[in-house]
């Protein structure tokens, strides 16, 4: 590897050639605070927070963009470049709207931290403001233009990570104000409400549309039967709302706290995921035995099932018609539960703790009299709940979920948290019901891959059958038109919103973006604590839950019967990318 | 301050050096010699030397050396005619033939190289440009010369770049050539968007083919096919134009596919720009091209190594592409024969603002500034005094009277902390306030900056209100403290050329004109009377005739006084001073200061 001599604050060093100043400064233990830089992104230079020094150099230079060279001499933290981050920072503020006491992002907010950190005392700059867009029209996201900074990174997200590029800047100069096409509100674009520029924005412009406000209602009301439910991904990442590391498994502590804010029944969306990988698998495989449309592709990621009906609606009958896990669930809860219970189905509260902003839109879909859901908080919410009731989740004791009808799920359920997880927990499924023997080995490697497109050759009696899981609608894409074209090789594809899945989802914790955590390694961390859970399970496979057996038995027949389609499946239809009114 | 011109008509017989010598030492001696400007004209034809004093138009025959101090002393120091020189009555043809020589200065120190054709052809008819020996530099170089040896002459030419930063052309080709690539790209930056400048558009409007050549060429010496011009939509004219003279081209074989049937390929396409400035920055213009949103990218990579769609790219003015065809054919010698050394050629400006003779020049680089303004531009209108001039558009700085000395090249003008630009040039008199006049280009680039980087999208605009403050009379010493340091944090942290020169209007002005500025945030008087908020009105009992108009005209009802009683009298807190008064009274009894 070639490598480069420079000075960094008087220390002669030596760096990979290659790396850009800002690079080799971490590499140093040097940091060098920046607001507009995305690791996983061609840098852009906009903010001006990393201006180093350069000796011989007149103007300052944005450490982000510029390489190392041989013999430079990089003053990092000069009188000058602070000074003048300083000064970046300052004028950032003088358009920003200062409500930290009422935003979101207060205490996790880049603004604010760097605020702290280049020591700003006063405001500086007083003068006009750009005129700010208030969007929250559409079901999970809020946009607040009066707080965004234009770093630009929610536009990296969706455009480079997502493939979609619903952001953009538009007008110029101090007008510039960021959203989607002609200032349209997110529900009426190609947005499919992933939620991934608010993963990425810094400050508080972007956020989940919260509903915190109506579950705290609900649990007041003392009619309600509160029911919540949470989604694997939720527990690998609620932690970080509590300062714990990232990957730190909380799944115990976050059902005796979810009891204590005052829920009837605490239950884990995983005996919900058995259930979808039933009924999924007992698509494909009649798919399968009939000849019926393939590649089949799951359905559980609401962001992409958004995506299918805005982008790609002719391929609806490849769709899995299976609602996602937490749908069902809903739907088993205010039908055969409350049957059982002898429960109003109206006075049953589902409240689903979700990674997920596009939850909150999924939650929309009616297919009977009664929402199956009625809210959705995301990891982020749930924190922030847990803490408004006064608890501390991290000194709480383990608790089980509640046992009773729902306590057993299998170790297949917890995996769909994670990119390949529900591929492979059909597969558990599916291979063996093919194949009429035990699998060998559980675990699909191919499928644990930290990659956006994973695939499989899976052995059913002596047939090769090619699978795919897919994240990012940018990943795909190209795999859509394959199957456009009738040119794709899969039998069965996976496709999840984020990179990643669930895990990385757009309603997960929000840590700084900063360059020592790359999205692989959130990924790679989160990941490993859910496939700890599914190792640590004696149940590993879908098809062999008593719980979910004993719900067929006495509710709902067989898997794919009729009443399991009135209850469990739903329909999609095309909508529009783009939806202009005119007066 | 120019206020007379003496031109002399000197026989070839004469002692014309003597004569010359006499008259420059005696104007340095009274010192007149920053007052009046002499010119010479050797007349072979003429019998005894005269003499033509303008504007007065006073002539003088028969001069000589010894006569020349007088004439100093006595007409020009005391305005009296020489009464025992008589003023003669001289021919009535030569007096027109001095007549003639005032007026054709604005010719007189030109010298067109890229004008040449404008104005002379009829730029939608490619034979005339043909017979203008357009495509001729074309057929040298496929012909003739490999791309290496047009990319010497380009270098040896030391021909710089006519859209701003002077950055040699002949080594941005040479990157462009060394890259090894199959795709390449050449780029004509006719983006042109100064307030005032129409350089660019005289050029495409008057010579669309000088362009295409010079691309071609260019194509030809990097090894590109394809050519893109990326001219802005408000200049309808030049697009038609440029179409036109494509499909000219296309039509005759001297554009396409193998042309002149000597295997060169070039075709080249236009884009319009939707009138943003920062699209003439080149990684913005290329971004803009690509069909993106038209922001600024950091470089490195240069274009030339990672442009358009990420091919090495050339990206040249328009004036730069015209005299390449000139200089492929007459040679870098004849090239390096006008100029200076480090700027060689010419340059084209758009000479504007308060000045007699507007319009478009192409003058030698190395003529004085005084030159342009006083030979060329006749001086200021209505004879006001000259306070200084704007060149580099909004983004360069003003250049004062002392400095009118210095030679129009590239790092001349730097030195002077403004900068060549593209060629705009705005002349401010004594009636222009300088911090209004920083402010109204600071308002122009806010209005344009693209909104990317932090010090140009809202350094920019915090500037531009604390400049208005001064311009209210709400300045302090300390704002003042406060809009340098922001203005040099603009300068060094911002992203492109358009923010890093975007505090420059106030900076150049700041630094000329301090006193100014001090006028304003001390004394809160505007000299110039321009800023409103600073003025006063007020009625001078003495001249008032007690008649009230000004009263029934002000729309503040701000006068008040008794017709044919009480002289009127004007309350300040209620005038808006929109001077309304001033126009109104017969007897001029307002005074504004």
């Amino acid at each position: 590897m070639k490598t480069i001599k420079l000075n960094i604050n008087h220390q002669e060093v030596q760096v990979q050639a290659g790396l850009t100043i800002l690079e080799a400064c971490r590499s140093q233990g040097i940091t060098i605070p920046t607001l507009c830089h995305l690791t996983e992104c061609k840098p852009k230079g906009a903010c001006r927070i990393c201006v180093v020094e350069e000796e011989g150099k007149q103007n300052l230079v944005p450490s982000c963009v510029s390489e190392v060279k041989e013999g430079m001499r990089i003053l990092t933290h000069s009188k000058r470049s602070l000074a003048s981050r300083r000064m970046s920072l300052e004028l950032i503020l003088s358009n920003h709207r200062k409500d930290c006491l009422s935003c979101t992002r207060n205490l996790n907010c880049e603004l604010q931290s760097l605020a702290q950190t280049l020591h700003v005392r006063e405001d500086r700059f007083l003068g006009e403001r750009t005129e700010g867009r208030y969007d929250d029209l559409s079901n999970g996201l809020v946009r607040d233009t009066s707080k965004c900074i234009l770093c630009g990174r929610c536009v990296d997200a969706c455009l480079n990570i997502q493939g979609l590029g619903v952001l953009t800047m538009m007008n110029r100069g101090f007008e510039t104000r960021l959203g989607p096409v002609l200032d349209l509100s997110f529900k009426d674009v190609n947005c499919i409400e992933c939620g991934q520029c608010v993963l990425h924005c810094p400050v508080g412009a972007l956020s989940e549309k919260e509903e915190i406000h109506e579950v705290i209602n609900a649990l007041e009301d003392p009619k309600k039967f509160m029911i919540v439910q949470t989604a694997p991904a939720v527990r690998a990442s609620l932690a970080e709302e509590f300062g714990a590391p990232m990957g730190t498994r909380i799944t115990g502590k976050m059902v005796s706290a979810l009891k204590q804010v005052g829920f009837d029944r605490v239950y884990d969306t995983n005996v919900a995921a058995d259930l979808t990988i039933l009924e999924e698998g007992h698509e494909l495989l009649h798919r399968l035995e009939n000849k019926g449309v393939l590649p089949l592709i799951t359905s559980c990621s609401p962001g992409w099932i958004n995506f299918l009906e805005k982008e790609y609606a002719s391929l609806i009958p490849h769709v899995s018609s299976c609602k996602s896990p937490h749908m069902m669930f809903g739907a088993i809860l205010k039908s055969h539960f409350a049957k059982v219970k002898g429960l109003d189905p109206k006075d049953i509260v589902v409240v689903s703790i979700m990674p997920c902003t596009a939850k909150k839109g999924e939650k929309e879909r009616m297919t009977s009299e009664y929402k199956d859901v009625d809210h959705v908080l995301t990891t982020r919410e749930c924190g922030r709940l847990i803490k408004l009731y006064g608890l501390d989740l991290m000194s709480m004791r383990d608790s089980e979920f509640d046992q009773d009808m729902f306590g057993t799920s299998s170790g297949a359920g917890v995996i769909f948290g994670v990119s390949g997880g529900v591929m492979e927990a059909a597969l558990r499924t599916v291979v063996e019901k093919l194949t009429n023997k035990p699998l060998d080995k559980l675990e699909f490697k191919e499928l644990r891959l930290i990659k956006d497109v994973k695939e499989a050759d899976i052995n059913v009696n002596g047939t090769l059958v090619k699978v795919a899981a897919v994240s990012t609608m940018k990943a795909a894409q190209p795999i859509l038109m394959q199957i456009q074209e009738g040119t794709s090789p899969y039998t069965f594809i996976e496709i999840m919103a984020c990179p990643g899945g669930c895990i990385n989802g757009g309603g997960q914790s929000i840590y700084p973006c900063n360059h020592d955590l790359k999205t692989e390694d959130v990924i790679k961390l989160r990941a490993k604590a859910l496939y700890a859970e599914d190792q640590d399970n004696t149940l590993r496979s879908s098809h062999l839950n008593p719980d979910i057996l004993n719900l067929y038995r006495d509710f709902l027949g067989e898997p794919g019967s009729k009443i399991a389609h009135h209850h469990l499946h739903t329909h999609y239809s095309a909508k529009a990318a783009l939806h202009l009114e005119f007066d | 301050m120019l206020e007379q011109r003496i031109h002399l008509a000197l026989g070839s017989s004469s002692n014309q050096e003597a004569v010359l010598h006499q008259l420059n030492a005696s104007l340095k001696k009274n010192r007149l010699d920053d007052r009046i400007q002499v010119y010479c004209h050797t007349l072979h034809d003429l019998q005894k030397p005269a003499c033509g004093i303008y504007p007065e138009r006073i002539f003088y025959e028969n001069i000589n050396e010894n006569l020349m101090r007088l004439l100093v002393e006595v007409q020009l120091l005391n305005k009296t005619p020489l009464e025992q020189f008589q003023q003669l009555k001289l021919d009535q043809s030569l007096i027109e033939r001095f007549d003639q020589w005032d007026k054709d200065r604005f010719f007189y120190k030109q010298t067109r190289i890229v004008l040449k054709n404008a104005g002379k052809i009829n730029p939608e008819d490619i034979q005339e440009a043909i017979a203008m020996d357009a495509y001729q530099a074309l057929v040298k170089a496929l012909t003739s010369m490999t791309p290496q040896d047009v990319l010497d002459e380009i270098t040896l030419s030391g021909l710089r770049g006519r859209g701003g930063g002077g950055f040699p052309t002949g080594r941005k080709w040479q990157v462009a050539h060394d890259q090894i690539n199959d795709v390449k790209y050449v780029i004509c930056n006719a983006d042109e968007g100064d307030p005032g400048a129409f350089m660019d558009r005289s050029l495409l409007e008057g010579d669309p083919h000088a362009i295409l050549e010079a691309m071609m060429i260019a194509g030809y010496a990097i090894g590109s096919k394809h050519g893109y011009i990326y001219v802005r939509a408000e200049y309808p004219v030049a697009v038609k134009r440029l179409e036109i003279a494509i499909h000219q081209a296309e039509n005759i074989g001297l554009l396409g596919n193998n042309i002149l049937n000597l295997g060169f390929d070039f075709s080249i396409e236009i884009r319009l720009g939707a009138g943003a400035f920062v699209c003439g920055e080149e990684t913005a213009l290329i971004a803009s091209i690509e069909g993106q949103r038209g922001t600024p990218n950091p470089k490195p990579p240069y274009p030339s190594v990672q442009g358009l769609w990420g091919k090495p790219t050339i990206i040249n003015n328009v004036e730069t592409l015209a005299n390449i065809p000139q200089i492929l054919l007459k040679g870098h010698k004849w090239f390096r024969t006008m100029g200076t050394p480090s700027s060689p050629g010419t340059k084209v400006f758009a000479l504007g603002g308060k000045i007699k003779q507007t319009g478009l020049i192409e003058v030698e680089m190395g003529l004085s500034l005084k030159e342009v303004i006083y030979d060329i531009g006749q001086g200021c209108e209505h004879n006001k005094k000259f306070k200084a001039m704007q060149t580099g558009g909004p983004s360069g700085g003003c250049i004062t009277r002392e400095d009118l000395d210095t030679a129009l090249g590239f790092d001349e003008l730097i030195q002077l902390g403004s900068m060549m630009g593209s060629g705009g040039m705005i002349v401010l008199d004594e009636d222009n306030c300088m911090v209004d006049v920083a402010r109204f280009y600071l308002d122009f680039i806010v209005e344009e900056s693209c909104g990317k980087c932090t010090p140009c999208r809202i350094g920019t605009k915090r500037l531009l209100e604390m400049l208005n403050k001064v311009t209210q009379g709400e300045g302090t010493l300390e704002l003042l403290d406060e809009m340098e340091a922001l203005a040099q944090y603009i300068k060094t942290s911002s992203l492109c050329g358009l923010g890093q020169t975007a505090p420059n209007p106030f900076l150049s002005t700041y630094h000329h004109f301090k006193d100014e500025y001090m006028r304003h945030v001390v004394d809160k008087k505007c000299d110039a009377k321009v800023c409103k908020a600073l003025l006063e009105y007020t009625i001078q009992a003495d001249l008032c005739k007690k008649c009230g108009l000004c009263a029934r005209a002000c729309p503040t009802y701000a006068i008040s006084g008794t017709v044919g009683r009480d002289p009127f009298t004007i309350d300040p807190n209620l005038c808006i001073r929109c001077g309304a008064c001033v126009l109104t009274c017969k007897f001029d009894a307002i005074k504004r200061q």
